[in-house]
């Protein structure tokens, strides 16, 4: 038997202790990798329980303008996936038990090379990567890899999920990404789904934990949602917060302070 | 070829969709199947096609260039169709499953403007919302189809992002899709996009050759020697190639986007320099660096200036099947002057490239060849921007 996911690992802690999992976003190399660094270093130190990481891309066509202008700045600053692997096996080592995950296009890993993808990320203690373009339909072409390197390759299921909902929790690893509203990524001020009916649908398929992601703002929205769920996602209010400071003039530590401040918000420092 | 309907082209194709999308996808795809199986479905798009956007289109025997060129030219007279281009074709489909779905909004990207102002044609005759979207630059480019869009009661969204062009507004168009998949129908332009679009368009394009064939046959007897057609996504030669591509004397020529030449490194020659990537929810051969980036592309022509092809061919041009060769921007300016002159006819720019092809290729026919070529539109919307780039408009 190879060695547990630390993810499993966290979400088995959490349920333990009744917790709920915290797990802010950071587009890599905003502004540069360097701040990524140190923003994520506050954001553990401030109560983040996983870490989601952006890998920066030419054309996000899923995501909304906050993260589209997050991957264009990390992108004019250079940031590369040798960068990216850097920082997370620094992070990695000094903080064992956290989660490292990645959230990128496919494209990012199939034109890198599958193989060579998983067999850097592991190596750079990834525990798992969230690829909002490869369906379950297309995940046989990652999945044995990701296997075989010990990452998880985490599912997202939609509203929209309807008859497919079932197959993607039978299916999932580590836990599940529910989307919890329709569109792209990006703050949202009211939401139309009815969590309750949604998380409880997907409760009846699997026990696997489920974090719910997209449109998250504020920590009353957190509160609200966590009840129905295993943990909450917010990118885009941490990107607006790195976007104000760059706009601000602030430099790097200032800035990770700021988005160190925002989780703390969230999360009330654990 | 995709006998088994799968969305797989060799290694190409497939369904990369975000999880919100991948129910629509399905609905649309069994929505599509149905229409296939239905007699009724066929006969109203046919009717559509001949009543609606006057159907069948000339073959016309361009004699004058034919003897120009030492071959036996005929023009596919694509731009002779409503609303002049060959998109009409495939958005007449698109629009009547979006109907019998009760979608009750059409929303479509456009580069040159004739997806759009086609898919704005059908939503105002069957009386949907309308929504397109369209880069900034595309919009300046082509600023006569920005206002036909709106005559025809479509609202059209600015693009800035990225280059500002049409693989930005097949973003954004996915985006708008993402969130509003509900009541929302993508109508989709080319031969490009997730499963089964690829499939959906070629089968409402592929009327052209099949046409071609029809009337090749009865002129002469006999298949064409080659077939030739521009390729930015790929829709029109798609369409050209498709009842085509089990004929082995038919030789397939496509011309794609060459820009400022291959080597300037400004252009959108897919085929020549592209690698294979995963981007708009397919497999296919993209223009982009070494860890998946998408590369800025370039075309005088904002319907191919596009980094990627259509799934169905990057198999094709894997397989040997059809040939793929790039035409600059200078070649396809001269080819737009040359058949205005010479036949009274003037191309899209877009279509210039495949005109273009023959110019150059004409030493490999003989005149007892026959070369098809399809001039996917006209040229009404390019007058300004080609009078503009030769200096005879300010």
């Amino acid at each position: 038997m190879s060695k547990e996911n630390i993810i499993d690992t966290a979400f088995r802690r959490l349920r333990a202790e009744g917790k709920k999992a915290f797990i802010p976003f950071v587009t890599a190399g905003d502004p540069n990798i360097e701040a990524t660094a140190l923003i994520v270093r506050e954001m553990i130190r401030n109560g983040a329980d996983l870490v989601e990481i952006g890998v920066p891309y030419s054309d996000p066509s899923m995501d909304g303008p906050v993260i589209m202008r997050a991957d264009r700045r990390a992108l004019e600053s250079g940031t590369r996936l040798r960068d990216i692997f850097r920082v997370v096996r620094e992070l990695s080592a000094d903080f064992p038990e956290i989660p490292f995950l990645l959230l990128l296009y496919f494209n990012s890993v199939f034109v890198y090379g599958i193989e060579r993808f998983f067999s850097e990320a592991e190596e750079a203690g990834i525990s798992g990567l969230i690829i909002p373009d490869l369906p379950i339909e297309e995940r046989a072409e990652a999945q044995p890899a990701a296997s075989a390197h010990g990452i998880y390759l985490i599912s997202m299921v939609a509203p929209t999920s309807l008859e497919r909902a079932e197959r993607i929790c039978k299916e999932a690893e580590g836990f599940l990404y529910c989307v919890t509203s329709l569109g792209v990524t990006g703050v949202r001020k009211e939401y139309q789904t009815s969590f309750q009916e949604y998380f409880e649908r997907l409760d009846s398929f699997s026990n696997i934990p489920k974090c719910a992601g997209f449109g998250i703002s504020d920590p009353e929205q957190k509160r609200q949602i966590e009840q129905y769920c295993d943990g909450t996602i917010v990118g885009s209010a941490v990107e607006r917060k790195i976007e104000a400071g760059i706009e601000q003039g602030l430099d790097e530590a200032r800035i990770a302070r700021s988005v160190g401040n925002l989780v703390f918000e969230f999360t009330g420092g654990k | 070829m995709n006998e088994n309907n799968s969305g797989r082209y060799g290694p190409y194709g497939g369904r990369y969709s975000g999880e919100t999308l991948m129910h629509a996808l399905r609905e649309l795809e069994d929505a599509y199947r149905k229409a296939q199986k239905d007699p009724a479905f066929g006969e109203e798009y046919s009717r559509f096609l001949r009543e609606y956007a006057g159907r069948p289109s000339l073959l016309y025997y361009a004699e004058r260039m034919s003897r120009d060129l030492g071959t036996t030219v005929y023009l596919k007279r694509e731009d002779l169709n409503h609303t002049g281009a060959h998109k009409i074709n495939n958005v007449l489909g698109q629009a009547l499953l979006a109907m019998r779905m009760g979608k009750k909004r059409l929303i479509a990207e456009t580069g040159a403007g004739q997806h759009g102002v086609a898919t704005a044609t059908a939503a105002a005759y069957f009386g949907l919302e309308c929504d397109v979207f369209m880069g900034k630059e595309d919009m300046i480019r082509q600023s006569l189809n920005v206002y036909r869009m709106e005559l025809l009661g479509a609202t059209v969204h600015e693009v800035t992002d990225g280059t500002a062009t049409l693989k930005d507004a097949t973003s954004e168009a996915l985006r708008e899709w993402s969130r509003r998949v509900e009541d929302t129908f993508y109508v989709i332009g080319s031969v490009v996009g997730p499963h089964p679009y690829p499939e959906i368009v070629r089968d409402f394009q592929r009327v052209i050759g099949d046409e071609i064939r029809a009337e090749m046959l009865e002129k002469h007897g006999r298949l064409p020697s080659a077939l030739l057609a521009c390729v930015g996504g790929g829709s029109n030669a798609m369409g050209t190639f498709y009842p085509f591509i089990g004929d082995p004397s038919v030789r397939l020529m496509a011309a794609e986007a060459g820009g400022e030449g291959v080597d300037s490194g400004r252009h959108a020659a897919t085929v020549a320099a592209g690698t294979t990537g995963v981007f708009h929810g397919m497999k296919s051969l993209f223009l982009q660096d070494d860890e998946g980036q998408i590369t800025p592309v370039y075309s005088i022509s904002a319907g191919m200036d596009y980094p990627g092809i259509g799934p169905e061919h990057a198999y094709l041009h894997d397989t040997g099947r059809a040939e793929y060769f790039s035409i600059t921007d200078d070649e396809a300016v001269d080819a737009f002057e040359y058949l205005s002159r010479m036949e009274g006819i003037i191309p899209a720019i877009e279509s210039s490239h495949a005109v273009a092809l023959l110019t150059k290729m004409k030493s490999g026919f003989t005149p007892d060849d026959t070369v098809v070529i399809t001039i996917s539109g006209r040229g009404d919307k390019d007058v300004e921007a080609i009078g503009r780039y030769r200096g005879k408009i300010r």
